[in-house]
């Protein structure tokens, strides 16, 4: 982790990227969505690509991010919505998301985790717990060497963090994304529903890959090295979801 | 059984069921029996309902048939340019034309304006030149004689109150003796046509029928005027008026063999009555909006009963509502094609005010509200009737679901504060055009369009010179102190003074018109369904708030250099540094919002009304942001030249940068109880940015409407839809005759506005997902 992360957790400013006041994407109901700045994964595909680099963010104490979502709390709480912290990735702020967390359940607000769940210290993890009403993992892919390649990190700790969240009970949705030649191989599916036999989970929701976060590459100058990759047939992505609900789970395919 | 007429009527007892006559039997009597009081009847004897859709049927066969002609017609119209054809020789009363069918055999609702559907008639009361400009524009050559007669002997509202103005020397700018509605300072002004936004309260006509409430008029006239002064005397001439409008709609119905000067028997009775009662309006007056009130309670009474009684089944009441709303959508009036620039797509207003909650907490949802809404499934979507939900978070959750979902199927409807409204006109209100809310039969108002804020605030800082042609408007604004970057106290006073200037000039105006409409184009249809003494609003306008709010916050947050021409007028502005927007939730710029339109509020009343109206604002456009915006020069927002306006209260373009809820919160603010005649906002957004299921868009509507409501919020319209269908539908528009819209407090079929009308409402802010 770096030095700066270390120093902002000491004075718990959050490091925020921007705002959605409107999710619909990101859990469940309406959500007002925090998009946190700084990742540990460096996705080929990532499409907020812009969220990575560390210089670009506002910083604030977990109360003045309360006070920014408190006039939302009318329309959230008739959709049974609330917030979701999304990034980037929130795990690198956990003691920030914490906080945060606590004074949104103190005001009967319902908290959202949108994560990777990439992190070697339990210890977040163990925080988060209590003050977290629902996750939100991506699982990337199961093959170690093909997650490397793809996201720059072992799949080792987020594997064995999720068996640890779905011991201690926590409330788990996943997150899927089809990219095609990559995640939807036979083995990667295979593999993806044996891990899944092994965890308890509410849902998992299938993501097709898309290109609209490609313009953010060029305009930062990255190259993109999926390029040549199309999204996956509708009809494809149908497949893998009757595949899913063959095994007894909750799919949704989100079109 | 057989009441004795002979024991006077004050020592009946009023409560006794035996007495009732055959059309009131198994109703709950109460104070509607004694006096005309219809919210009492409804409140009697409705029955709410807080169950699901479940119970609805699909169209009948004739209904089917009935729409098939329609929608034959209405493609003919269409291709015609929009008028199928002109009755240039029949000025329109309520008895001027025979009856007229679509389909006798299939029809169960009768009853048209004119012999043949969709031909217009004329209205030369209102102004006979726009009469004789619309049937030009259109091909048609107005009857000489209608000519001649209206042009040298019978004098209308238009040239009564152009001999008003003519010698109204304040009237003019300095320069050029222009008008000063020329300007376009004030336009869209009701001074050349009918000024409409009246609701008769057409369900008297079917409680107690035409004989009952001429009797009750006669009584309630003998008991208001007592001594002849001018109050009176104008009171006791337009009652004699509306005595005779009453006689004539019963002359009207009875032509199509139906006699109603006794109460309705029946559900289809019942609406057919209270159709007719709309019917008479729409034949005797043109007004911009010819809106119908509230009520689906007030049938459902009839169709419960019915139902019982085993008269009607679904299927047939259905059918009854469906032939209704047909013969809603069928309302046309004759417009000259400029009126299309304001007021796009030939909207009439028909709007129907639906559900809403009642003041002892019991939901005014019934199964007809349901039925009402049906018709949007049965018929297809239409911009008219304008169906208009009074929400509130406490209505049944299965009626809120049903209609977001028939919301984003449709994009037909709009929402209105019904928590907002209800202290202020009870619970049973009507809503008038888009969002003016008057209680049925007791409230009315004086239409005023709006004014071009933006413009004004440009008079302020360039000495009262016009921004565009550099003309002296206004005399004696000072030149400012700080004229190379725009100081904001500076900018803000001077602001401010010119405001009493034009609020001035605007009360002095709306004086003059009303005045001339009540004399010589009196609505004394509708104003018969009123009671003799009502409450009366004088409605202000205000157009392109958003962009007023902008400049302000560009000028204190930023800075903010004119860039002038030689007469010192600016022609552009340089914005260094950011400034807030409006539609971003910031109360550094949203209270900017609250101060101008309070500001505003509170000079109107400094200036007295004709007949002692209560002065309201509304920010509203209807689709004439478009036209303001070009005839309105850069402003320091740093808008350019000629951009369109943000409709209503809308923030402007792609301002909103921080989501859609921010920017529902920012038109939120503004507060109700300075724009009493209602604060519209569209809200346009992509199927699935709603939600990735049908379920999560119903949902998600629901807490948005929940939420903005709670918020203090007053109108949403709700856009669900592609940008894509629209650019398709720019493209092919034979392939969607039924494409509906909604604008600023109305809806309309999409292929019928102007190719710049279309692109303004596509390069809207779509909400989409990021």
């Amino acid at each position: 982790m770096s030095i700066s992360t270390i120093k902002n957790q000491s004075s718990l400013l959050g490091r925020i990227h921007s705002f959605e006041s409107f999710g619909t994407l990101d859990g469940p109901g309406l959500r007002f969505v925090v998009f946190l700045e700084g990742c540990p994964l460096r996705c080929l595909y990532c499409h907020n690509v812009d969220m990575l680099d560390m210089k670009n963010y506002k910083e604030m104490t977990p109360q003045e991010l309360l006070k920014i979502v408190l006039p939302y709390k009318p329309y959230f709480n008739s959709a049974k919505g609330g917030v979701t912290v999304s990034g980037g990735d929130p795990i690198m702020q956990p003691r920030f998301v914490v906080e945060f967390f606590k004074l949104c359940q103190k005001n009967k607000i319902h908290t959202t985790i949108d994560t990777s769940c990439f992190t070697t210290n339990k210890e977040h993890l163990e925080q988060l717990l209590p003050v977290t009403d629902l996750w939100m993992i991506s699982l990337k892919h199961f093959d170690d060497k093909k997650h490397r390649a793809l996201t720059g990190v072992t799949n080792a700790p987020i594997l064995e963090n999720i068996h640890y969240l779905s011991k201690r009970k926590a409330r788990l949705w996943f997150r899927y994304l089809i990219l095609p030649g990559w995640t939807d191989t036979w083995s990667n599916l295979r593999a993806l529903c044996a891990f899944l036999r092994t965890v308890d989970f509410e849902l998992i929701e299938l993501l097709p890959y898309h290109t609209h976060g490609r313009f953010k590459w060029d305009k930062l100058g990255l190259p993109y090295k999926l390029n040549g990759i199309k999204p996956p047939t509708l009809n494809s992505c149908h497949k893998i979801k009757e595949m899913l609900k063959k095994e007894g789970y909750k799919v949704i395919l989100n079109e | 059984m057989s009441a004795k007429p002979k024991s006077p009527p004050k020592s009946r007892p009023a409560h006794q069921p035996t007495s009732l006559p055959k059309a009131y039997q198994s109703f709950k009597p109460g104070h509607w029996l004694n006096t005309i009081n219809v919210h009492d009847f409804i409140q009697k004897n409705y029955t709410p309902y807080k169950g699901n859709e479940s119970f609805l049927v699909g169209p009948t066969r004739r209904t089917q048939k009935i729409w098939k002609i329609v929608k034959k017609l209405l493609k003919k119209e269409f291709k015609k340019g929009g008028v199928l054809s002109i009755d240039t020789k029949t000025p329109s009363t309520i008895t001027s034309h025979k009856p007229g069918y679509l389909n006798k055999k299939y029809e169960s609702i009768v009853g048209l304006q004119t012999d043949y559907p969709l031909l217009r008639a004329i209205k030369p009361k209102g102004g006979i030149r726009l009469v004789k400009k619309a049937c030009e524009s259109y091909g048609y050559k107005l009857d000489p004689k209608v000519w001649e007669l209206y042009n040298e002997q019978i004098k209308t509202h238009n040239d009564a109150v152009f001999d008003v103005y003519l010698n109204w020397d304040q009237l003019f700018t300095p320069e050029k003796n222009t008008l000063f509605r020329k300007k376009g300072i004030i336009t869209g002004l009701p001074d050349n046509y009918g000024r409409g936004r009246i609701i008769g309260d057409y369900r008297r006509v079917a409680l107690y029928g035409i004989d009952r409430l001429i009797e009750e008029k006669k009584l309630e006239l003998n008991r208001v005027c007592d001594y002849m002064n001018e109050v009176n005397i104008r009171l006791r001439e337009e009652a004699m008026q509306q005595l005779i409008a009453l006689k004539d709609l019963k002359t009207m119905a009875a032509s199509y063999g139906l006699d109603i000067s006794q109460p309705a028997q029946d559900t289809k009775e019942a609406i057919q009555w209270l159709y007719f009662g709309y019917l008479g309006a729409v034949k005797e007056q043109d007004g911009a909006a010819m809106s119908f009130g509230r009520i689906d309670a007030f049938i459902d009474v009839y169709v419960e009963r019915d139902l019982k009684k085993g008269i009607y089944d679904e299927s047939e009441i259905q059918q009854f509502v469906d032939d209704f709303v047909i013969k809603l959508r069928l309302v046309r009036h004759l417009r000259p094609p400029e009126y299309n620039e304001l007021f796009a797509g030939d909207p009439t207003w028909v709007t129907c005010a639906l559900g809403g909650m009642g003041k002892d907490k019991r939901p005014l949802v019934t199964k007809t509200t349901f039925r009402f809404l049906h018709t949007l499934e049965n018929l297809g979507p239409a911009p008219e009737p304008n169906l208009t939900i009074l929400w509130s978070q406490n209505l049944p959750e299965a009626f809120k679901n049903y209609a977001c979902q028939v919301s984003v199927k449709s994009s037909s409807l709009q929402f209105e504060n019904d928590e907002l409204m209800r202290p202020y006109h009870g619970d049973d209100y009507g809503i008038a055009c888009c969002v003016s809310a008057m209680t049925i039969g007791k409230q009315m108002q004086f239409f005023g369009a709006r004014c071009n804020l933006p413009k004004v605030l440009l008079l302020a800082l360039n000495e009262g010179r016009d921004e565009i042609d550099d003309e002296l408007v206004v005399e004696g604004v000072p030149k400012l102190r700080y004229n190379k970057v725009l100081d904001y106290k500076e900018v803000r006073g001077e602001f401010f003074k010119l405001m009493d200037w034009l609020c001035k000039k605007y009360v002095e105006t709306m004086n003059i018109i009303h005045y001339c409409h009540d004399h010589y184009d009196y609505e004394a249809e509708q104003m018969a369904l009123h009671d003799l003494l009502v409450h009366r609003f004088m409605a202000f306008g205000i157009a392109g708030i958003s962009i007023v709010i902008d400049s302000l916050s560009a000028i204190k947050y930023a800075k903010v250099y004119p860039i002038r021409n030689k007469k010192g007028v600016a022609k552009k502005f340089k914005i260094i540094g950011e400034y807030p927007a409006f539609g971003n939730d910031d109360d550094r710029v949203d209270k900017i919002g609250v101060e101008v339109i309070q500001k505003f509020m509170k000079t109107l009343q400094k200036y007295p009304t004709y007949r002692g109206a209560e002065h309201t604002v509304s920010l509203l456009t209807i689709t004439a942001n478009v036209v303001y915006g070009r005839h309105t020069g850069a402003t320091p927002d740093g808008r350019v030249a000629g951009e369109p306006f943000a409709p209503g209260a809308n923030p402007m373009h792609n301002r909103d940068k921080s989501g859609a809820l921010a920017s529902l919160n920012s038109v939120a603010k503004l507060k109700y109880e300075y724009c009493r005649d209602g604060i519209s906002n569209t809200f346009s957004i992509t199927p699935s940015s709603l939600g990735k299921t049908e379920e999560q868009r119903t949902g998600n509507l629901r807490g948005m409407l929940d939420g903005y409501f709670q918020k203090g919020g007053h109108h949403l319209n709700v856009n669900v839809l592609y940008r894509e269908t629209l650019q398709d539908a720019m493209k092919h528009p034979e392939k969607y005759p039924q494409l509906t819209i909604r604008v600023s407090g109305y809806a309309v079929h999409f292929i019928k506005l102007t190719k710049e009308q279309q692109e303004e409402v596509i390069s809207r802010t779509f909400h989409k997902d990021f």
